[in-house]
């Protein structure tokens, strides 16, 4: 870790107008993957602004949606009461993300920012594309058993690890970022993640200065039933080896609206619009369950030790599916 | 012959007696060895090398040093040099050292994350960040990363375990024994690399006293070992290097030799002329103190129609340094385990950039009774019977291996109990026929057994007029319960209450003790302790007898008794006086007596040569000594997702007397967990490119976490066996795991009818298994 300095913001705009002042800049906020990146040499900063003292709390629940502050612990949000009721599929996606101690400190704003997990950019010794561009990509034909078959290039196949991004995704979240100037823009989560593509390094959209400052996520039937499945290696504290999050409004027995998306096998959160439309209209049966799922991996990409996503993947769906059915 | 120790009529010993130390540790009282603060202390922090073979180029150190705070920037080329390195053969087994490589003593990199730097500053912090400056430049090689690559060379190493292990065995005509079987089973298993992760990282704290006298506060769990390969490679009688080790936070086999960020500490403080202190980081714990090596193991098993083993033939190839011929003896349990009338085993090496392997919890038994377990499970199902029937049609009635009787087997009733506690009855004998809901739910068991490793220790104790005692022995607490039991057998022995005495370890000044390892500790400085009490005993006795106010007086030695701080007449109990009086008439604050007590087979012979009955001295001598037990898994598995669940869990074990029922049960609990973990998602993955780890910090090195355990039943079988040690203690550190992972395979068996062979069993083998039926 190298010296860095330390300010306390006072207000947005003083955080923001900080950060665009000094590229070398971070924000903090629960510091609990910040604090890890820069201890392993990962990330360096020449500066850490604490945002802690914002106003950007507050857990609503108005008639259009639910609107978080970006600094709600993971914990707050995930036991509170509307959001376990109308959103189970974000309760369920937290709480089965990190460890309590770690769910008490991380920001929400935060978790959307997390990095990847992949072994060789959590080493400086290897070589990584996503922490040094142009050094290479061990990972094709190294040790993949839990890296991304969707959404990967030649450059990285690093999968994306927040668990909450996977629901907030599947139910057409929002992020409220504020700029510099003071201005504020809303963004689809889903728009707001990055491709590697041969930039792996810039992973969001995020403008130089720019800070989440609330996560909305509109109302709607399918978000009431709602469910988080995370398959893993142990019980808890282990990042996704498939994660599926859905969301299901049937009626009569037909589905009228769907939404799915995964975690653990794509570079960021991934939505399968194929599934949902597929499942429009149709009966909700574990037949019908299986067929949407199969167009979930279609374009999928696998490597010598992650194979077993594709199957895992799907039938991480099908019983999610089944869950909320 | 050594006296033997008796139950004391509401005695200590046995009791759940809570932890004599865990106050000191919750209230952040005890010292673990980095925590000692010293004048001057200065911190020392590794650089490591980023690659896995080639040759340092150069090193630039201005930077580093350069920084505030920095005192010394450390390389190969300004070290100080060693008189005795290890990395000759000669060297190593002077040393003792466990690696036949020291780093810092050329430009040659062997294995990823080498040490090539060490930086000594004032504070952590600023040894931290210097570290980091340090700047290598390397000739980089193409290595070999395990004996799965294509390039490496599999050798016969003829012997293993740095020689003390043979790597042929025969017995009869094995192969061909095999061969006119009626069963035939041939099955291959497959072992990743284990690290032993203890809570407590390695750590080193270096004082030089003196220009020649060195204090060494370590994290070891043998502070005399450290002492000698200190001691060799400085040049310095042994007594003159003291190495303290109060408090261990486990070690589970990482600590017991010296491994080289020791020496490079020692050397470091040397260098400065002040005390450095060096704390391995959770990263440099996967290359800095040994790992169970990756292996595969073949077993051909041939047996009667009736499932009566004719012969075992069991291969081993597995990855070593390029230096030492490490591979732990997964054969000895399979040449024990039955009564098998053909044996045969060998091991082969390849020479990888790793370093050194070493003894992880169970060394060759944990691995060996997985792939045996797994076959006779095979074997049950082929011949048709119950998994313990297959067991009891097979059982040694006598070792196998060396001809002799046990000392004390209680096997069968392990089975029988664990049956009973487990509900083994209701076992639906069909694999794959047991639902709940969407979980296959699966019955399995393994056996497990564990060798009596010969030992010996030395103990002494200070009983004061006043009533109160100090016993002392160099001996080493994992955190298992040593200082507690030692209490209790010191308590019993002097006939003191418990809050009487204190027990003191850990210290190369204390009388010698062996290692905490191979399951020893227990059995050797109990007896020791013991013993050491009965010196003080015999001392006063001999005082009593000629002492003219004694009650005593002019009785014979043989004819008094001690119980409960009471010398009496055995004849005439009334007749005697308190320990206390007779010190105080001869004006005696305190009263010392020292003893050695022998372990396994030392033991055994030095109390049958102690026998005046020659006919029986032979016999007595030879005993083949073992812990037995059983383990009773159920699991549920989510055949869909491949999750498997352990639902329940059973270990009952017969090893001798035990000494703290509480202490004892938390052990074997920790067994079994060491156990799931190593079955079901422990693994520290080598990229086959780099021979580098890509795993390893606890967030992706899987170790069990409480939603992975459920709750889990212990059982002793009650066992009285003379032949061990003057305690009857067989010791349980290591059987707790033996045999752990072959009843989780066995019941994943059970429960999916798909054999796993490959550990650990993590949801991508479950769901391809699944998927190739």
């Amino acid at each position: 870790m190298n010296n860095f300095s330390y300010t306390q913001a006072a207000s947005t705009k003083e955080a923001t107008a900080a950060k665009a002042a000094d590229k070398q800049a971070a924000f903090i906020g629960g510091g609990t993957t910040l604090i890890d990146l820069m201890k392993s040499d990962i990330e360096e900063h020449s500066l850490l602004i604490d945002i802690n003292r914002l106003s950007m709390l507050g857990i609503e629940n108005p008639a259009t949606g639910l609107r978080i502050g970006a600094l709600e612990r993971m914990s707050d949000v995930g036991e509170h009461p509307l959001v376990v009721q109308n959103y189970p599929v974000i309760s369920q996606s937290l709480l089965a993300s990190a460890s309590p101690q770690l769910r008490n400190m991380a920001s929400m704003g935060g978790n959307l920012l997390q990095r990847t997990r992949c072994g060789y950019f959590r080493d400086t010794a290897f070589p990584c594309n996503k922490r040094v561009p142009g050094s290479g990509c061990p990972a094709q034909t190294g040790d993949n058993r839990t890296l991304a078959i969707l959404g990967g290039s030649t450059s990285c196949i690093a999968t994306h690890a927040s668990d909450l991004a996977v629901a907030l995704v599947a139910l057409e979240a929002k992020l409220t970022l504020e700029s510099p100037k003071g201005t504020t823009r809303t963004v689809p989560l889903a728009d707001f993640y990055k491709l590697p593509g041969s930039t792996p390094n810039i992973e969001n959209h995020l403008a130089p200065g720019e800070l989440i400052t609330a996560i909305t996520v509109p109302a709607a039937a399918h978000a009431r039933k709602s469910h988080y499945l995370k398959v893993r290696d142990r019980a808890s504290y282990a990042y996704a080896l498939v994660s599926a999050a859905v969301g299901l409004d049937v009626q009569g027995g037909t589905i009228r609206s769907a939404r799915v998306a995964l975690g653990g096998v794509g570079t960021v959160p991934w939505r399968v619009p194929a599934v949902e439309k597929y499942l429009v209209g149709k009966p909700a049966t574990e037949d019908n369950f299986r067929a949407a799922a199969a167009l979930a991996v279609r374009d999928a990409k696998p490597y010598e030790h992650n194979k077993f996503k594709l199957e895992l993947a799907q039938r991480t769906i099908v019983r999610a599916l089944l869950e909320v059915a | 012959m050594e006296p033997q120790f008796f139950d004391q009529p509401g005695g200590f010993v046995g009791q759940p007696i809570v932890r004599v130390e865990g106050r000191e540790k919750v209230t952040g009282k005890a010292k673990y060895s980095a925590e000692f603060p010293l004048p001057g202390l200065t911190y020392g922090v590794l650089t490591t090398s980023t690659i896995a073979k080639g040759k340092i180029m150069s090193i630039e150190t201005a930077a580093a040093a350069r920084e505030p705070g920095v005192i010394a920037v450390l390389t190969h080329q300004n070290l100080p040099k060693l008189v005795k390195t290890p990395n000759t053969p000669e060297g190593k087994k002077d040393t003792g050292s466990q690696m036949g490589f020291m780093p810092l003593t050329s430009d040659e990199i062997f294995y990823a994350a080498q040490p090539v730097a060490l930086v000594v500053a004032d504070t952590l912090d600023h040894a931290i960040h210097a570290a980091k400056l340090v700047k290598v430049t390397y000739q980089k090689q193409e290595p070999i990363a395990s004996f799965h690559d294509p390039k490496a060379e599999l050798f016969d190493p003829q012997k293993i375990q740095d020689g003390k292990a043979d790597a042929h065995t025969k017995r009869g005509d094995a192969k061909g024994a095999f061969a006119s079987s009626a069963i035939q089973l041939t099955a291959t298993y497959n072992h990743p690399v284990y690290n032993h992760n203890p809570m407590e990282p390695g750590s080193t704290t270096a004082v030089w006293d003196a220009p020649d006298r060195l204090t060494v506060y370590e994290s070891t769990q043998g502070v005399t070992r450290t002492q000698s390969t200190l001691s060799a490679m400085l040049g310095l009688p042994r007594e003159q290097v003291r190495v303290i080790t109060k408090y261990l936070g486990g070690g589970f086999g990482c600590k017991g030799s010296m491994w080289p960020h020791t020496i490079l500490t020692v050397q470091a403080a040397k260098a400065v002329g002040r005390p450095v202190k060096l704390m391995l980081t959770r990263p440099q714990m996967f290359t800095s103190m040994g790992h169970r090596e990756d292996q595969a193991q073949t077993v051909q098993l041939g047996a009667t129609a009736e499932g009566k083993i004719t012969s075992i033939v069991h291969t081993k190839t597995s990855t070593t340094s390029p230096w030492d011929n490490y591979a732990e003896s997964n054969s000895k349990i399979l040449d024990m385990l039955y009564a098998t009338p053909n044996f045969e085993a060998s091991y082969e090496l390849a020479r990888a950039n790793v370093m050194t392997s070493t003894f992880m919890r169970a060394p060759g038994e944990a691995p060996g009774s997985f792939a045996i377990e797994c076959s006779m499970d095979d074997l049950a199902y082929k011949v048709g019977v119950d998994p313990i029937e297959i067991r009891l049609r097979n059982h040694a009635d006598h070792d196998y291996s060396t001809g002799h009787p046990w000392s004390s087997k209680s096997l069968k009733q392990c089975y029988a109990r664990g049956a009973e506690l487990f509900g083994w009855s209701k076992r639906n004998p069909t694999p794959g026929a047991t639902r709940d809901g969407r979980f296959l739910v699966g019955m399995g068991m393994a056996s497990a057994s564990y060798p009596v490793h010969n030992s010996q220790g030395t103990a002494r104790a200070r009983l004061y007029a006043d009533g109160h005692a100090v016993v002392q022995s160099g001996a080493t607490d994992l955190g298992t319960g040593t200082y507690t039991v030692m209490t209790q057998v010191a308590a019993d022995a002097l006939g003191l209450p418990l809050e009487k005495v204190r027990f003191e370890l850990g210290d190369t000044q204390l009388p010698t003790a062996p290692n905490s390892g191979g399951s020893v500790a227990a059995g050797t400085v109990s007896s020791s302790v013991y013993l050491a009490a009965q010196d003080v005993w015999q001392k006063l006795i001999k005082m009593a007898v000629v002492d003219k106010k004694s009650p005593l007086y002019k009785a014979k030695p043989e004819d008094v008794a001690t119980e409960k701080g009471r010398l009496f007449l055995k004849k005439d109990p009334k007749k005697g006086e308190a320990f206390g009086d007779l010190m105080k008439r001869a004006d005696m604050t305190d009263i010392e007596g020292m003893a050695q007590g022998k372990y396994g087979a030392g033991y055994e012979a030095a109390s049958a040569a102690a026998n005046a009955d020659p006919a029986h001295k032979d016999e007595a001598a030879q005993h083949a000594m073992h812990s037995f037990g059983a383990h009773f898994c159920e699991v549920r598995v989510d055949m869909d997702l491949g999750t498997i669940r352990v639902s329940k869990w059973v270990s009952v074990m017969g090893a001798g007397r035990i000494l703290n029922a509480q202490t004892a049960r938390s052990q074997i609990i920790g067994g079994a967990i060491f156990g799931i973990g190593s079955a079901l998602m422990e693994e520290t993955v080598r990229d086959q490119n780099f021979s580098r780890y890509t795993n390893a910090d606890l967030a992706s090195y899987h170790v069990p976490v409480n939603a992975d355990i459920p709750n889990i039943t212990v059982e002793f079988v009650e066992e009285h066996d003379p032949f061990i040690n003057a305690m009857g203690v067989k010791g349980i550190g290591e059987i707790s795991m033996v045999g752990v992972a072959a009843a989780v395979g066995n019941a994943v068996f059970h429960a999916t009818g798909k054999r796993l062979r490959d550990l650990p069993l993590t949801p991508d083998k479950v769901l391809m298994s699944g998927m190739n039926s």
